[in-house]
């Protein structure tokens, strides 16, 4: 498996410029995409799938600052697995409490959860900005010190931002259902 | 631009529409859409296959359409790579004949045989590649094909087996409106962010790009692929059905012909109002006439929900990018429909500045996969395309529910890697079934395939480890290899696709399709000779009430009505050289008779 940081020849870090990163990924994809290799020999042609294949994967992952982090926790052996972030992050607990007995009259059908879910919403948002806050400050920490605790706090914040995440989606989707199809008009 | 023709054949680019299909090339001058023998440069997909299995496609296969509705079809590219379960509405307004037997691949009954919707494609790109052959005087076998942005596995799949069922190595499918943005940056722009609004005869596709200094990166795309100018005609032919029965007091929806004339009046009537306020659509047939005004304001509010239909794609498109409205920089409208007033104000709105219209909305495409059939051959080599997979790829997991393992919009190619176990002792192979789109579960997903793992060591359960690999190519195309991890073996993947052609079927195709090609150039040449037979036995009827016809020898003239009466009893075979046999016969029976006649005018 490339390491997606040797591909595009940075070192394993978090705080990435995404111009550079773009710039790279252009003048990469223009080397290696399956275009370039059309008069070439079958090998040299399946050579180049493989490796513009990894360079889109490399770079969906490394622009996007939480898939990042996720890919460079297992690149250093951490567990970021699904699980830990089903646990309620115990400072959430009664938050969620409230939030899932909202959702549950909204679902029934009754309507006048909704203002409780609209502030849900904003407050669940508003904790995100602020995770990523914190995501961002881990980072620059990471970078200067490589220390293995860092990276086991940005574990935690994210599988507390997964957590909120959901719950967000959550939100939405009990807020606006999936529309029904129109009656015909007669 | 740098580009250098001279190493390179000639690939060309294809755009295989709806409801008209062109070929395109690019040389040091840019993308050129090439004519057909008629000099139209649009070839209506339109196939008849007229009695005795010739076949005829684009215009007049357009007017055997009117004539012969039970051996013609069009709009076949809304069936490609379609199970017949999920095309029940297109058949109730589209005369589709579909035969029995269409349970895993439609046949189309066509006069008296079958075809599947790749082989009446492929009817299509053999016309397009012969036309590019007439225009270079060399064999054309590569091509750019272009594909709805849109269209899922099957149907690109579809699309490429036609392609090679009509003799073409497809060496890339392209995206339409990517292929449309590709013709455009070459000639417009070459730095900003553009969306492509592509509303088609069937299909509707939105893309948004970046364009970077000859990087034409696809950021996010989405679309209909049942949706286009056909469902505009629906609509209107069903009103003017109405207004038929009431006003003739029958109902024409079950004359083929009478549809389709009417269909025609209805496509005219839509044409016309993209210029004037109101046309009227007209119809004589069988002695009786039906006319029925519409004005563009009673047109806007009949089309008004079929126009509101692209703009949810627009807007998740949108989001999807990661762009706000004002960033897009440009709208491109691509396609026949953009020509609609009301479809120009609709994206005008909500993209919030004027669309540009100045591309040929019919030609930009087939420029486009020019420009990257141009690409491929390596002569331009400044440019590059980064497209994406329209719709998510997973796998059905347990309780129905789908794992998503490549997520829509991925720039391709695009890879992901899953490791699978078995369940039950000593258990061998592992089915993995494979699904496409966006829902949760397997259900309301498309199934793509399902590949069925074989050769695994017995083990206990649980103890197997087999990593596979789903790779989406450039193409948009899906494979799948698999390794069994303890042995460090490639595994055999045999892959049964839930829609379409096996290999062989193709194979099969390609057989029937070059004897079919031959069929077809024989009745050409049998056509031709009866031409020429047709002319020589007119000039021979003129001729007997000629003078220099009784100066000859009574001799001469029964030589002249033997060679004759042979000649015609001759003319309806299929053999051409026998034909051609004859007609000589009568050329030297009638040497001095011609002699004679020519003598006789100068004296």
């Amino acid at each position: 498996m490339t390491d997606y940081f040797e591909l595009f020849g940075i070192p394993r870090s978090l705080n990435l410029s995404l111009d550079a990163l773009q710039q790279r990924y252009y003048e990469l994809s223009r080397q290696l995409h399956p275009d370039r290799f059309m008069q070439k020999p079958e090998a040299e042609r399946q050579r180049a799938l493989d490796m513009s294949s990894a360079l889109n994967d490399a770079y969906r992952t490394l622009k996007d600052p939480v898939k990042r982090a996720q890919y460079l926790l297992g690149l250093e052996g951490f567990d970021i697995g699904e699980q830990r972030s089903k646990d309620v992050p115990p400072e959430l607990l009664e938050e969620v409490f409230e939030l899932n007995m909202a959702l549950e009259e909204m679902r029934g059908g009754d309507d006048s959860a909704r203002p409780q879910l609209e502030q849900a919403e904003k407050n669940f948002t508003n904790m995100l900005a602020e995770t990523d806050q914190q995501l961002q400050s881990f980072f620059e920490q990471y970078d200067k010190s490589k220390s293995q605790d860092v990276l086991s706090q940005i574990r935690n914040v994210l599988n507390r931002r997964k957590y909120i995440q959901n719950l967000v989606s959550e939100v939405e989707r009990t807020l606006t259902p999936s529309p029904q199809p129109p009656i015909p008009a007669h | 631009m740098d580009i250098d023709f001279s190493s390179t054949g000639h690939i060309v680019g294809i755009d295989l529409g709806t409801t008209n299909s062109l070929v395109a090339f690019m040389d040091l001058t840019g993308p050129r859409i090439i004519p057909g023998a008629d000099g139209d440069k649009l070839v209506p997909s339109v196939v008849s296959i007229v009695p005795g299995g010739e076949v005829v496609v684009g215009n007049p296969a357009r007017e055997l359409l009117m004539t012969q509705p039970e051996r013609t079809v069009y709009s076949v590219k809304r069936l490609m790579g379609r199970g017949l379960n999920d095309v029940a509405d297109e058949l109730k307004l589209f005369p589709f004949r579909i035969a029995s037997g269409s349970e895993s691949v439609i046949q189309l009954q066509l006069g008296d045989r079958t075809y599947t919707p790749p082989e009446i494609s492929a009817m299509v790109l053999r016309q397009l590649k012969q036309n590019a052959e007439e225009y270079f005087g060399v064999a054309v076998d590569k091509a750019v094909i272009t594909v709805p942005a849109y269209f899922n596995d099957a149907q690109r799949q579809a699309t490429k087996d036609a392609g090679r069922i009509a003799g073409l190595e497809v060496l890339r499918l392209v995206n339409e409106p990517t292929a449309a943005a590709l013709a455009y940056g070459l000639d417009k722009r070459e730095n900003g962010i553009v969306a492509v609004y592509d509303l088609g005869g069937g299909t509707f596709d939105i893309s948004i790009l970046k364009l970077h200094d000859g990087i034409f990166e696809v950021l996010a795309t989405n679309g209909d692929t049942h949706l286009g100018g056909d469902d505009i005609d629906n609509l209107l032919l069903r009103i003017a059905l109405e207004d038929v029965a009431s006003e003739w007091g029958e109902d024409l929806s079950r004359d083929s012909e009478g549809v389709q004339r009417l269909r025609r009046a209805v496509i005219e009537a839509k044409e016309g109002l993209s210029f004037v306020p109101a046309a009227s659509i007209e119809l004589e047939y069988r002695g009786k006439k039906y006319q029925r005004e519409i004005t563009r304001e009673l047109f806007d509010k009949l089309i008004t929900p079929i126009v509101d239909r692209t703009l949810g794609p627009c807007r998740d498109c949108i989001k999807d990018a990661g762009v706000a409205v004002d960033q897009i920089d440009e709208v491109v409208m691509v396609g026949g429909s953009t020509r609609i007033p009301l479809v120009r104000s609709a994206v005008e709105n909500l993209f919030r500045s004027k669309p540009h219209t100045e591309l040929n909305p019919d030609e930009v495409v087939a420029l486009g996969a020019a420009v990257q059939a141009a690409i491929l051959s390596g002569s331009v080599d400044n440019k590059l395309l980064l497209d994406v997979t329209p719709l998510s790829l997973g796998i059905e997991t347990m309780g129905g529910v789908v794992s998503k393992l490549i997520h829509r919009n991925s720039t391709i190619p695009a890879s992901a890697t899953q490791n699978f176990t078995t369940g039950v002792d000593g258990q061998t192979n592992v089915l993995i079934h494979v699904v496409q789109g966006e829902r949760e579960l397997v259900k309301d997903n498309r199934s793509l395939a399902r590949f069925d793992l074989k050769g695994i060591d017995p083990v206990q359960a649980g103890m197997a480890r087999i990593e596979v690999r789903f790779l989406i190519d450039a193409n948009g195309i899906l494979s799948v290899t698999a390794r069994d991890q303890r042995t460090g073996k490639e595994h055999s993947v045999e892959v049964k696709p839930s829609y379409g052609l096996t290999d062989e079927q193709v194979e099969k195709m390609i057989q029937e399709s070059f004897e079919q090609a031959e069929q077809d150039f024989a009745a050409r040449q049998v056509r031709e000779q009866r031409v020429e037979a047709d002319a020589i036995l007119l000039a021979v009827e003129k001729a007997r009430k000629h003078g220099a016809y009784f100066e000859l020898a009574d001799e001469e003239r029964a030589a002249i009505d033997k060679s004759v009466n042979e000649l015609l009893l001759v003319y309806n075979t299929d053999d051409h050289n026998l034909i051609a046999t004859k007609i000589e016969e009568v050329n030297q029976a009638t040497i001095k008779l011609a002699e004679n006649m020519l003598k006789g005018t100068q004296t």
